[in-house]
């Protein structure tokens, strides 16, 4: 891989520069978070650059598209984003119903919303989960991955799968919840939302952990929407911009929820730590969001009426979907038949990888662990 | 008078060939290496509720320390020569499970024009676990099939399968 | 801002630059030519009315029969919370379209991956590599005519069924 035009100074006034030196990180690394690939140019254990070699996992999944159909393509978009497939299946389900103009009857829209934020809630357990083990702590690890199990348990019994859920159809949701569905949920929210206090004292605030994550490759709110960072990547520089609240969709309008920012307490604003305290706040507000959804659900179907060869008219069409990473931009062309012309899935750990370049500049290559780890970067989201 | 039947709850008498193997089968370090969906199932696998380490599998970071390589995800074509790469590196006796349909037989993927339709056709695979993707129940009765084959090999006898790997 | 009034305004100021606009569709776009789409984007970007900030996403389209390429770029203004879509068409034979990167960075990974995945050129930009495809890969998948390779590197890319 060429590295022209990536040569610049870093600044030692210690008079301690050294020769640089070249190393590679991945494709097998266990902190990348899947196959990611970095080339290091480092000087001693300063980063000049971290330069992101990806594609590692690219499945080509929107070539897929263009084979399968409409309805065949929604188990592909579960591998989109595997930690949390839930939304990546509401994003693709409401492109193809606002291409080819499908209502989606009330009680189906709040089943899609309990299973979406069922599935942030899986999803930011691991991301906060896995980026304290990147850092060095195994413990914690194990508890949040318990209280990830009862999740999945939950979504298993929703759907029959633990992982890759395949829930939506285009149209509404595959099935009904089960009986005695709310019940288990509370039983779980109950148990959970005084887990999130006991993560706090167990590791957040912990002090090696807060040097580890205060100040470390800060994000100011400008470079991020220049570099289309979203998400809690995006809230953790301190703009409040939620698109479930911004441009809402679904039912979420309906619905009262807070959307938590990064407030620099620990050091610079939009640092990895401020990135870290949005996934664990919105893990309370995911709960609250549940709770509202299980009091105000009516009866009725789930699922409308949808033809089995859709055939959306002539034209494109672009959603936007707060996923657990943020801003996920379905696009679709049409060109009037079964299967789609055309698919693109912009996906927010794309755009978080983008930027690493630009952050990793200046800093200690342990820190570039931390980096990608507050990003929260899932390979096959990067690749597709 | 001989020395069984002077302690007998002490001594156990057993073929040199059982005692090696259980002893390798008892601590299969496994190499981490999450390709896809599949390393969230091994990650959970590893975690409390499945535990792997049970059975002797603790995850290692270097290819140099594994005993076992589990393919967890899909293999596409920019990582089938990597991957070629890692296995050689691991010291031998080496073994390789193939979790998940993707990494068997290229499973949804076998549309995709940058997918290796199966880990089979890079190095060669001891166990292959079906699911899409399986449980962290299947990946352990994956592992016990693997100690299960680990248990029948001969080191003593010449010209064997096991010294042939080895 | 509603489309049309973005359109007007746009219309305004580079009349010569917009071929087409389009309201009636889902998401209403302008059509701009591709050798003023620089402009076209500074302006869109550093007018404060307008004031899109952000390029949430950007695609390529191959249309084979209408043999043409189309690059669409989804822009999003976070200041006033409005939305338009810009295509540029170009030939399929040899697509090339300035770079909007010095506008945008993320323009820089998308147009990477459009340039990897349809072969169009973005001239300007400041990196122009393979981003997912390995680096010696030949041909561009998302073509509509593209043919997958027999083998990669000597490993087959076929598979015998095993329902026969």
């Amino acid at each position: 891989m060429s590295l022209a035009g990536y040569e610049f100074e870093v600044q030692r006034d210690d008079g301690l520069a050294t020769e640089e030196m070249t190393l590679n990180m991945g494709p097998q690394h266990p902190s990348t978070h899947g196959v990611l690939r970095f080339v290091v140019k480092a000087d001693g254990e300063i980063m000049r650059t971290a330069l992101p070699d990806i594609g590692y996992l690219h499945r080509s999944i929107e070539k897929i598209s263009e084979k399968v159909g409409y309805h065949g393509f929604m188990p592909y978009t579960d591998r989109v984003d595997y930690v949390s497939a839930m939304q990546c299946n509401q994003g693709w389900a409401m492109v193809c119903e606002r291409a080819a103009g499908i209502e989606v009857p009330r009680r189906g829209e709040f089943c899609r919303i309990i299973a979406c934020e069922l599935g942030r809630i899986a999803s930011h357990l691991l991301s906060v989960g896995t980026m304290v083990m990147d850092i060095g702590g195994m413990t914690p690890f194990t508890h949040a991955i318990r209280e990830r199990e009862k999740v999945n348990n939950l979504l298993e019994d929703l759907c029959g799968a633990r992982l890759t859920f395949n829930y939506m159809r285009i149209g509404g949701v595959a099935w009904d919840l089960p009986p005695g569905y709310a019940e288990q949920v509370t039983a779980f929210l109950d148990r959970f939302e005084p887990f999130i206090a006991e993560y706090n004292d167990l590791i957040s605030y912990n002090k090696i952990y807060v040097e580890r994550l205060a100040n470390v490759a800060a994000v100011s709110k400008e470079e991020a929407i220049n570099y289309n960072l979203v998400g809690p990547n995006l809230r953790g520089c301190g703009f409040q911009y939620d698109v479930r609240r911004d441009e809402p969709y679904s039912i979420y309008p309906e619905l009262d929820f807070d959307v938590p920012v990064g407030t620099g307490e620990v050091g610079t604003l939009g640092d990895c730590f401020d990135r870290y305290m949005v996934r664990i706040k919105e893990l309370k507000e995911s709960c609250k969001i549940v709770r509202q959804c299980l009091d105000m659900i009516p009866d009725g179907p789930v699922l409308a009426r949808v033809a089995k060869k859709l055939k959306p008219p002539v034209g494109d069409a672009h959603v936007r979907v707060e996923a657990s990473r943020g801003d996920m931009g379905w696009y679709v062309v049409s060109d009037g038949s079964e299967f789609p012309y055309r698919t693109k899935i912009r996906t927010g750990s794309f755009s978080a990888m983008s930027i690493v370049d630009k952050l990793s500049r200046g800093i200690m290559i342990a820190d570039l662990i931390a980096l990608i780890a507050s990003l929260d970067v899932v390979a096959p989201e990067v690749d597709r | 008078m001989s020395l069984i039947n002077s302690v007998p709850e002490m001594v156990v008498t057993t073929k040199l060939d059982e005692v090696l193997n259980w002893t390798r089968k008892s601590s299969v370090w496994y190499m981490l290496f999450g390709l896809a969906c599949c390393a969230i199932e091994l990650m959970q696998t590893g975690g409390p509720r499945a535990d792997l380490e049970r059975f002797g599998a603790a995850p290692r970071a270097t290819p140099r320390q594994s005993d076992m390589m589990i393919i967890a995800g899909t293999l596409t074509l920019k990582m089938a020569l990597r991957t070629k790469v890692l296995y050689d590196q691991m010291p031998d006796p080496k073994y390789v499970i193939s979790m998940g349909s993707c990494s068997n037989c290229g499973g949804l993927f076998q549309l995709a024009y940058s997918v290796c339709d199966g880990v089979d056709k890079v190095i060669p695979v001891d166990v292959y676990v079906p699911g899409c993707p399986p449980r962290p129940e299947a990946l352990t009765e994956g592992l016990l099939k693997l100690q299960e084959k680990m248990m029948q090999e001969r080191w003593l006898v010449r010209g064997s399968s096991a010294q042939a790997a080895a | 801002m509603s489309p049309t009034e973005i359109h007007q305004r746009l219309q305004d100021q580079h009349d010569d630059a917009i071929t087409a606009f389009e309201a009636d569709a889902l998401d209403p776009f302008v059509l701009v030519k591709s050798d003023s789409i620089v402009e076209v984007c500074q302006f869109l970007h550093n007018d404060p009315d307008l004031a899109f900030d952000c390029l949430t996403n950007m695609s390529g389209v191959d249309f084979l029969k209408e043999e043409y390429i189309q690059v669409v770029l989804h822009l999003y203004s976070y200041t006033h919370r409005h939305a338009i879509v810009v295509k540029v068409n170009m030939s399929r034979e040899e697509p090339s379209m300035p770079s909007v990167e010095t506008i945008w960075k993320a323009a820089n990974w998308l147009e990477r991956e459009i340039y990897d995945l349809l072969g169009v050129v973005f001239t300007g930009h400041s990196d122009l590599r393979r981003l997912l495809m390995p680096e010696d890969w030949v041909g561009h998948p998302l073509r509509k005519d593209f043919i997958e390779p027999e083998e990669y590197h000597g490993i087959s890319t076929r598979r015998e069924s095993l329902l026969k």
